[in-house]
C-alpha cells in the first residue's frame, strides 16, 4: 500500500487518490503545434528515481497536489504543494 | 588441462550443439540416469557484432533466432543484464490469445498464436501449448457491448471468438458463479476457444536453444550502461539524426551498427541512452499462484470488472493475474492490499475454492502505453530500434514480434503488420487503442 501525503487529508491510501501524472510545464495551447501538444500528451520521463507526479485526492478534499517521490522505493521525498493554476498535467 | 584453459577462458569445453531432444532420448537418459547437456554456448563477448540485442526475454531471444533462422544474420549478441528469462517472460501467466479490440491487433497477435501453434515443431522443444479456450466474463451491459464489438471485429478476421451467454459459460467452467445473486452477476462472456497457456519457460529455453544452434551468441550478467551515438542533436552526440556505433557494458565495450531496444520494465532507461522519449510509465502488476488441487477449472477466466484472470496449470495450481498498479513506479514489492483484494474478488467468482491456500505472489514491471499497444520499429536514431512497450500483452506476443523485427532489421523495411505500431504515430496522433481488449480494467 502507497500513503501519498495529502496537503489537507495527510497520509491517505493510494486508492483513495486519482494518480494524475507527471507534472511538468504544459504548453501554451494557443500557439502549440499538434506536435508539440501530442509530446506534451503522450511522451513521458518516467524515471527510475525522482519523480516529480501531481495527485488529486478524489476520495477525500478533491485537491490536485504535487509530490516528488523515488520510484524505485516509493519514498516521498518532497511536497505536497498544491496545485494552484493550470499547467500540470491534468 | 585443454579443459581448465578453456574454463579459465570462459568457454564451456563441452560447447557443441546438443542433440534434437525425442521420445527415445528421453527414455535413455531416463534409463541410464545421464544429465542433460547444457543447450547454450557459453563464449567470451567479442568486440563486435552485426546486431546487438538488449534483453534476454522471449522477445529478444525470438528476434534473435529469427535473425539467424530466416534471414542468415548470425553476428548476433543478446545481452541481459540478469539471467535469459528473468524479467517478463518468466513473471508473466502464460496466457496466449488474438481476440483483440483492433483490426491491426487482431492480425498481429494472430500470427503470434499460428507461431506458437508450431513452436513444438519449429523449435524442436516440448512447450506445453493448451488450446484450451479464453473465456472474458462480463458483469454489465457495457461490458458485454464491448464484447460484442470485440467478437465481430475477430469474426471479420476469421478468428473464432464469439459472445455466450450464462448457461454457456456454466457448461465451460462449472466452478463459477453464475446466479444473479452476486454481487457482479455474469451477463455473458466472450468466448475464444484457440486461446490458452503455454509454458513460459519452455518457449525462453527453446528460443535460446534454437538460437544457439544457429550461432548467435547469449551474455547474462551483461548489463548495458551506454548506448554509442554519433552525429545526434542532442546532448554527447545523442538523439534524433544520431547514428549508433555501439554499446558500453559492464563486460567491455562493444562496436555494432544496430542496437535493438527489446526489454520490459526498462524500456525508457534504455531508450535514454540513445536519446530516444518514449510514451511510456512503468507500472507493477501483481500476481499470484495457489497450491496444487485437482483439474476443475478447464478454460482461462478473464473478468475485467473484477479485475482478475485465472488458470489452472498442469500442476493443479490456479494462477492469479491481478491489474496494474495505478502508479509509475520501478519498485516490485508485493503487498497485502493485493492480495486481499485478489481473493475477495476470486471468490466472488468461485464461491467453491475458499479454503484454497496462496502459495506465493510475485510482481513484474509492465510498460504502459498510452493507447495499450507497442512500440515497434524504427526511431529517430539510425540504427537504434524498440520493441518496447508492451504493457500486460508482451508474452502472447514474443514470437511474433520476434519475426517481424528481424524482417525489419533484415530488409530495412518496416513490415505491414508492425506499421501501424511505430513511435512516429504518437506524433501523427494515429493511436492504435487497445485498452477495450486489455484483460482486465486497469
Amino acid at each position: 500500500m502507497l500513503l501519498v501525503p495529502c496537503p489537507n487529508c495527510g497520509p491517505r491510501n493510494a486508492a483513495d487518490m486519482r494518480y494524475v501524472g507527471e507534472s511538468g510545464p504544459r504548453p501554451d495551447p494557443n500557439t502549440a503545434t499538434p506536435a508539440q501538444w501530442r509530446d506534451y500528451l503522450y511522451t513521458e520521463r518516467n524515471p527510475a528515481g525522482l519523480l516529480r507526479e501531481t495527485w488529486y485526492c478524489r476520495s477525500g478534499c478533491r485537491t490536485f497536489f504535487v509530490v516528488e517521490r523515488d520510484t524505485t522505493n516509493n519514498q516521498f521525498v518532497h511536497g505536497p504543494t498544491r496545485v494552484t493554476k493550470l499547467g500540470g498535467k491534468a | 588441462m585443454a579443459r581448465a584453459k578453456a574454463a579459465a577462458a570462459g568457454v564451456n569445453p563441452k560447447a557443441k550443439a546438443s542433440a534434437k531432444y525425442s521420445a527415445f532420448g528421453l527414455i535413455s537418459r531416463g534409463a541410464t540416469n545421464t544429465s542433460w547437456p547444457r543447450v547454450w554456448r557459453d563464449v567470451p563477448l567479442k568486440k563486435t557484432y552485426d546486431v546487438v540485442i538488449v534483453g534476454g526475454g522471449v522477445h529478444g531471444l525470438a528476434c534473435a533466432y529469427y535473425l539467424a533462422a530466416n534471414h542468415g544474420i548470425t553476428n548476433v549478441a543478446v545481452l541481459d543484464k540478469a539471467d535469459l528469462g528473468s524479467g517478463g517472460s518468466g513473471r508473466n501467466t502464460a496466457i496466449v490469445r488474438s481476440n483483440y479490440l483492433t483490426p491491426e491487433g487482431v492480425a498481429f497477435y494472430d500470427r503470434s498464436l499460428d507461431l506458437y501453434n508450431t513452436m513444438a515443431v519449429d523449435l524442436n522443444i516440448n512447450v506445453m501449448f493448451s488450446r484450451r479456450g479464453h473465456m472474458t466474463l462480463a458483469h454489465t451491459d457495457s461490458a458485454l457491448r464491448t464484447m460484442r464489438w470485440r467478437a465481430e471485429v475477430n469474426k471479420l478476421q476469421d478468428i473464432d471468438s464469439s459472445v455466450i451467454d450464462p448457461s454457456e459459460v456454466k457448461k465451460l467452467a462449472p466452478s463459477l458463479d453464475v446466479s444473479d445473486h452476486a454481487r457482479y452477476p455474469i451477463v455473458g462472456a466472450l468466448y475464444h476457444p484457440p486461446g490458452g497457456t503455454i509454458r513460459h519457460d519452455a518457449v525462453v529455453w527453446g528460443y535460446a536453444r534454437a538460437a544457439d544452434h544457429h550461432g548467435v551468441e547469449m551474455h547474462q550478467k551483461t548489463e548495458v550502461l551506454d548506448i554509442v551515438v554519433e552525429g545526434g542533436t542532442g546532448p554527447e552526440g545523442k538523439g534524433a539524426g544520431g547514428k549508433v556505433t555501439g554499446v558500453r557494458t559492464s563486460r567491455g565495450d562493444i562496436s555494432a551498427p544496430i542496437v535493438i531496444n527489446c526489454t520490459a520494465g526498462w524500456a525508457t532507461l534504455i531508450s535514454d541512452m540513445a536519446g530516444v522519449s518514449l510514451p511510456i510509465s512503468t507500472r507493477p502488476l501483481q500476481a499470484a499462484v495457489t497450491e496444487p488441487v485437482k483439474v476443475f477449472l478447464p478454460t482461462v477466466v478473464v473478468s475485467g470488472s473484477l479485475h482478475v484472470y485465472v488458470s489452472q496449470t498442469d500442476r493443479g495450481e490456479l494462477v492469479f493475474g491481478a491489474s496494474v498498479d495505478p502508479f509509475n513506479t520501478y519498485n516490485i514489492r508485493g503487498s497485502l492490499e493485493f492480495t486481499e483484494e485478489l481473493a475477495g474478488h476470486v471468490l466472488e467468482l468461485m464461491p467453491g475454492i475458499s479454503r484454497m491456500r496462496l502459495l506465493r505472489q510475485w510482481s513484474g514491471l509492465c510498460d504502459m502505453t498510452p493507447d495499450y499497444s507497442p512500440v515497434m520499429g524504427i526511431t529517430p536514431v539510425d540504427g537504434f530500434l524498440c520493441d518496447v512497450g508492451w504493457g500486460t500483452y508482451g508474452f502472447k506476443a514474443g514470437p511474433v514480434s520476434g519475426e517481424q523485427m528481424a524482417a525489419a532489421i533484415a530488409t530495412g523495411q518496416t513490415p505491414t503488420l508492425i506499421e501501424p505500431f511505430s513511435l512516429s504515430r504518437f506524433a501523427k496522433g494515429d493511436l492504435v487503442g487497445e485498452k477495450g481488449a486489455a484483460a482486465v480494467g486497469h
